[in-house]
């Protein structure tokens, strides 16, 4: 199975698509790592380095924004939060065209440890109005939300990751911003998962199956606005959800997930997720495996939970 | 020295500038809240921006070629919409609406009242937006000018200096920024909160061209942006000292009027002022 990360997706997608004059890309010292230093090598009087000031990486992407171009402002997914009150207070109370793409999120920054990784962006972004929360699954995913997030003007969030992860879609795929994909049907069960996880939750439903267990797994790509239709169809479909996500369990995926089952449809939800701790130093599957994220732990929380619903 | 004909002009702004401070004295009143001091020792400076130097359209807020401003110091909003307002973007009669519910004239800039460019309120944020707006012009080669304000107490926000870098390291010379040198801040003198001098040498450090003036003087303020024009290659940082709540006797320099209104006595005195 074909392996990159996200981040060198977008990198690569700002490359192909950045010969539209519209757009500019800004970065706070961190171009060889969010890769925007592509589009900065081909394009370089639209590419402005900020050095490592993140506040006024948001500020200069708004006021560009403004002037009518699309912003894409780039950094860690961890210090572009250091500037939360700038998005909030400037980008998405304006809904400017400012898109906020930021790697080494979640875990994928593991031997940088702790102060270097993002476990709180999900939910740190997802509280403020008009901003889009889009965490792509894989590289082919990546392309197309940059591409959509071009012609879709207002502020977005792209979460991408430093290390390198499967190829799950080709070409064909068809990305609907805000539209949930089932990659799985299962009747048992409901994996809902969203970025790196989505795999994990793949190969977890290939497990379950080996124990005649059948478990859909839905992607969830776009956290914010989310595709509350589709969640509850699952729910309704299977009595159970699973989420899976690498993110701290509050807040995130699982808590707008069980938002919306508590008022909907209420059926038993487990959350998979970082249980309200830091990361640490460590090589990423170390982590995982750590931090309870892999398919094996996925598979033992779907058994668990079976069996005390029988 | 100006010659005859500038005198005039001077006089026809500071004239315009009395009838500013009437409607920030009427607005603040009836909102029975806002930020009276901050917001009139600026209306000489936006006074002379928007009827004297900044090439704009109230018929055509959107217009490309206009020069941009942003009140960076949005606590000041009160002197924005009133200028708005006389210059023709709204009608005056929305004056009195400030900070009601329903209203488009939030407490702070927002972007929804036509002339207002970006939202505004949260300190530290002006100089970062002005300059986004600035390396657009230069992007697209326009002849449009950038101009800030931002407050005294403002240029405590770290994101100042970050802009301040950037402006200066991209040689924004199509950008202002002018300091309300007021002295105060929430809290007291600005020198006993947290010490600003020498701020003139500050920005000068930062690569911009820098110049004091007072910024209460007409003819000071026109002087001063017709140097910014001059000036090739860097940025250029106007440190206007001003006097809080200027223009009404018992409100210059107290800070006590930096966010409280203004009762109905102290604005019949007021308004008796300013008309004299």
């Amino acid at each position: 199975m074909e392996l990159k990360s996200t981040k060198d997706a977008y990198g690569e997608a700002l490359l192909k698509f950045g010969a539209d004059n519209s757009i500019v890309v800004l970065d706070a010292d961190l171009s060889v790592s969010t890769q925007t230093n592509k589009f900065a090598k081909q394009y370089p009087e639209r590419f402005f380095n900020v050095g490592c000031a993140e506040q006024n990486l948001i500020g200069v992407a708004a006021g560009l924004a403004i002037a009518g171009k699309t912003s894409f402002a780039s950094t860690y997914a961890i210090f572009s939060n250091r500037a939360w009150e700038q998005i909030r207070n400037t980008v998405a109370y304006d809904n400017l065209n400012v898109k906020i793409a930021v790697s080494h999120a979640g875990l994928t920054n593991g031997p940088d440890g702790a102060s270097h990784q993002s476990l709180e962006d999900i939910a740190l972004m997802r509280v403020i109005p008009n901003m889009r929360v889009i965490v792509p699954v894989d590289a082919v995913e990546t392309e197309k939300v940059v591409k959509t997030e071009i012609s879709n003007p207002g502020p977005a969030y792209i979460r991408l990751n430093r290390v390198k992860t499967p190829i799950i879609f080709d070409d064909s795929y068809d990305f609907v911003s805000g539209k949930a994909v089932l990659l799985h049907e299962g009747v048992d069960l409901a994996i809902i998962s969203t970025g790196t996880m989505v795999y994990e939750a793949l190969d977890a439903s290939k497990k379950l199956k080996e124990e005649n267990v059948n478990a859909c797994v839905l992607n969830i790509h776009t956290i914010k606005p989310i595709d509350k239709d589709a969640i509850i169809k699952v729910a309704k479909e299977t009595g159970a959800v699973i989420t899976a996500e690498e993110h701290n369990i509050y807040g995130g995926l699982g808590g707008a997930v069980a938002e919306i089952l508590a008022e909907n449809y209420p059926v038993p939800v487990k959350m998979i997720g970082v249980k309200d701790t830091f990361g640490e130093s460590g090589e990423y599957r170390e982590l995982l495996e750590k931090y309870c994220l892999t398919s094996n732990h996925i598979v033992k929380s779907a058994k668990a939970m079976l069996e005390k619903m029988r | 020295m100006g010659n005859i004909r500038d005198m005039d002009t001077f006089k026809i702004i500071e004239e315009k500038a009395k009838i500013i401070r009437k409607h920030v004295v009427n607005m603040i009143y009836e909102a029975s809240s806002g930020h009276p001091g901050g917001s009139l020792s600026c209306v000489d400076i936006l006074t002379t921006l928007y009827f004297h130097t900044m090439y704009h359209n109230p018929l055509d807020p959107e217009w490309a070629d206009r020069d941009r401003f942003i009140l960076s110091k949005g606590h000041a909003a009160p002197t924005l919409y009133a200028i708005l307002a006389e210059a023709g973007y709204f009608p005056i009669e929305n004056l009195s609406s400030l900070r009601r519910i329903g209203s488009m004239l939030q407490g702070h800039p927002n972007s929804k009242v036509p002339g207002v460019e970006v939202s505004s309120g949260s300190l530290g944020q002006g100089l970062s937006i002005a300059s986004g707006l600035a390396l657009a012009g230069k992007l697209d080669k326009k002849a449009y000018r950038v101009y800030t304000l931002l407050g005294d107490g403002e240029c405590d926000e770290g994101q100042v200096w970050e802009a301040a870098m950037l402006a200066a390291h991209y040689k924004l010379d199509n950008l202002v920024a002018i300091v309300d040198r007021n002295g105060l801040q929430i809290d007291g003198s600005t020198e006993k909160i947290m010490r600003l001098e020498p701020i003139a040498g500050k920005w000068g450090a930062f690569g911009w061209h820098a110049i004091e003036i007072d910024g209460n003087k007409i003819a000071e303020i026109t002087a001063a942006i017709d140097e910014a024009k001059s000036i090739r290659g860097r940025p250029t940082a106007i440190i206007a000292h001003t006097f809080k709540g200027k223009g009404i006797s018992f409100m210059e320099w107290i800070n006590a009027f930096h966010g409280r209104a203004l009762s109905k006595e102290e604005r019949e005195i007021a308004l008796k002022e300013l008309s004299e």
